[in-house]
């Protein structure tokens, strides 16, 4: 895509064009002009806090997702979703299936739905996928949704990403809360016990509030309410709305977003120096000397300097 | 490095349940190394069209069992040109008789049509010939 052409498809992603909304997420997706392109859309971005939903696989992520949708369209808000499902490690394929969960909201012309591929990124998110939520508010989507895909206990990049991380769980699965309490547990703003109409929601409920209990002082500064919903049945919708809107309130009022972004701004900083950095190694490993590599057989750490000294010698790392 | 993927949206449009065959063509796409978009059922013309726009997919596939091929693809056909989206290839399978291919295809209502019987492999060349351009990414070490 020559300069001309993007610069024409970031005017018309700036009119609010769903077309161009669709070809810049590509764009930036395959990595074609990413920097470029997300170096204009940051100028138009950034105000939207971005609510993300990740939980074990099946609790019911995109279900909610298409509820919290209803719920702001009520509210006349235009609402952008990403939604993240695994890329095969073997292939790079993958069935991108969290549509079939919000196709009431296909047509609506103030919905804007994405799915995306991990492409081998770990995590829980995509390689680009803030950047995704970013073109989406830049297009006129100023509510954003991310959907993780299905996760276990330790994929939290979703905290690079999300300013309301909502944790959601299912009643009869405390074992479920024994794997995740190490990991996700920590991060969480909101957890949410969805399919609360099967037995088991409250003592579930409660078994995170004992949890919550444990944390004492320590961990996030807001004690993370836990919310119980059904996302099939529509109960506990508004209740979820009002919790993530308290938890938006307070990162506003208390200054904290500003801390939040910096983290974030931080972390990705370094995702993409590290793509650089394994740009330059790749380029640069084939050039080195053989009996270097032999030397190496006998000590990796003597080799590590020896091929960063290479790679960065006398060179700008960009 | 470009990671480009070819993007497919595979769609049930119309009111036959019979998902079989889009289930077996989505997994051999994605065994193929692309992302397929599954719309899920009873899709109208309008939901799959919006669907492939928003995913910016390169081909649209169509599954269809319910004898409303001569309706459906014209009908797509002309929401892709609306919506100036006539890029994205429309193809399709399903039970489609041989005279109905004949005249979808003639009238340039539908790229490609595949009816049972099909190697899946046969359909994966056809996407990967048309769309010779976004191959998948060599595989790199160290990934």
């Amino acid at each position: 895509m020559s300069r001309d052409e993007m610069n024409e498809w970031l005017e018309r992603l700036l009119r609010h064009e769903r077309r161009a909304v669709a070809k810049l997420i590509s764009r930036v997706e395959d990595d074609r002009g990413r920097a470029e392109i997300m170096h204009s859309v940051r100028a138009h971005s950034g105000k939207s806090l971005v609510v993300g939903i990740t939980g074990p696989p099946g609790v019911g992520k995109s279900s909610l997702v298409e509820a919290l949708t209803r719920y702001y369209r009520e509210n006349g808000e235009r609402v952008g979703i990403v939604a993240v499902d695994p890329s095969s490690p073997y292939t790079g394929g993958a069935i991108l299936g969290d549509r079939i969960r919000m196709q009431a909201h296909t047509t609506d012309r103030d919905v804007f739905i994405r799915s995306m591929g991990t492409r081998g990124h770990l995590g829980g998110v995509a390689r680009s996928t803030a950047d995704v939520l970013r073109i989406l508010e830049a297009g006129g989507y100023g509510r954003l949704l991310l959907e993780t895909v299905g996760v276990g206990q330790s994929e939290i990049e979703i905290m690079r990403l999300a300013d309301t991380v909502v944790v959601v769980l299912n009643p009869g699965t405390g074992d479920g809360i024994q794997a995740i309490k190490a990991g996700i547990m920590e991060v969480a703003d909101i957890f949410v016990v969805n399919k609360s109409d099967m037995p088991g929601a409250e003592r579930m409920k409660n078994d995170i509030e004992m949890m919550l209990d444990l944390n004492g002082g320590a961990g996030p500064l807001r004690r993370p309410p836990v919310v119980l919903t059904s996302a099939l049945q529509a109960l506990g919708i508004p209740e979820l709305g009002e919790a993530i809107a308290e938890q938006q309130a307070f990162l506003r009022e208390s200054g904290q977003i500003k801390i939040r972004r910096q983290v974030q701004l931080q972390r990705e900083t370094w995702h993409y120096l590290e793509e650089k950095v394994r740009a330059l190694f790749d380029g640069t490993w084939p050039q080195i000397p053989q009996d270097w590599l032999e030397a190496g057989e006998r000590d990796p750490f003597g080799l590590v300097e020896k091929v960063w000294a290479k790679m960065t010698g006398g060179r700008d790392v960009s | 490095m470009s990671q480009s993927r070819i993007r497919v949206l595979v769609g049930k449009p119309g009111l036959d349940g019979h998902d079989r065959g889009a289930k077996v063509i989505a997994r051999a796409l994605r065994d193929a190394g692309m992302e397929v978009i599954y719309s899920g059922l009873h899709q109208t013309p309008e939901e799959i069209v919006e669907a492939a726009i928003q995913e910016d997919v390169d081909v649209i596939g169509l599954s269809i069992l319910s004898g409303a091929h001569l309706t459906i693809f014209p009908r797509v056909k002309e929401l892709l040109r609306e919506q100036e989206a006539e890029d994205i290839l429309l193809i399709g399978g399903g039970t489609i008789p041989e005279e109905d291919v004949e005249v979808l295809l003639r009238q340039g209502f539908a790229e490609a049509l595949f009816t049972p019987g099909t190697p899946t492999g046969e359909i994966v060349g056809w996407i990967k010939q048309r769309l010779e351009k976004k191959g998948p990414e060599p595989a790199r070490a160290n990934d």
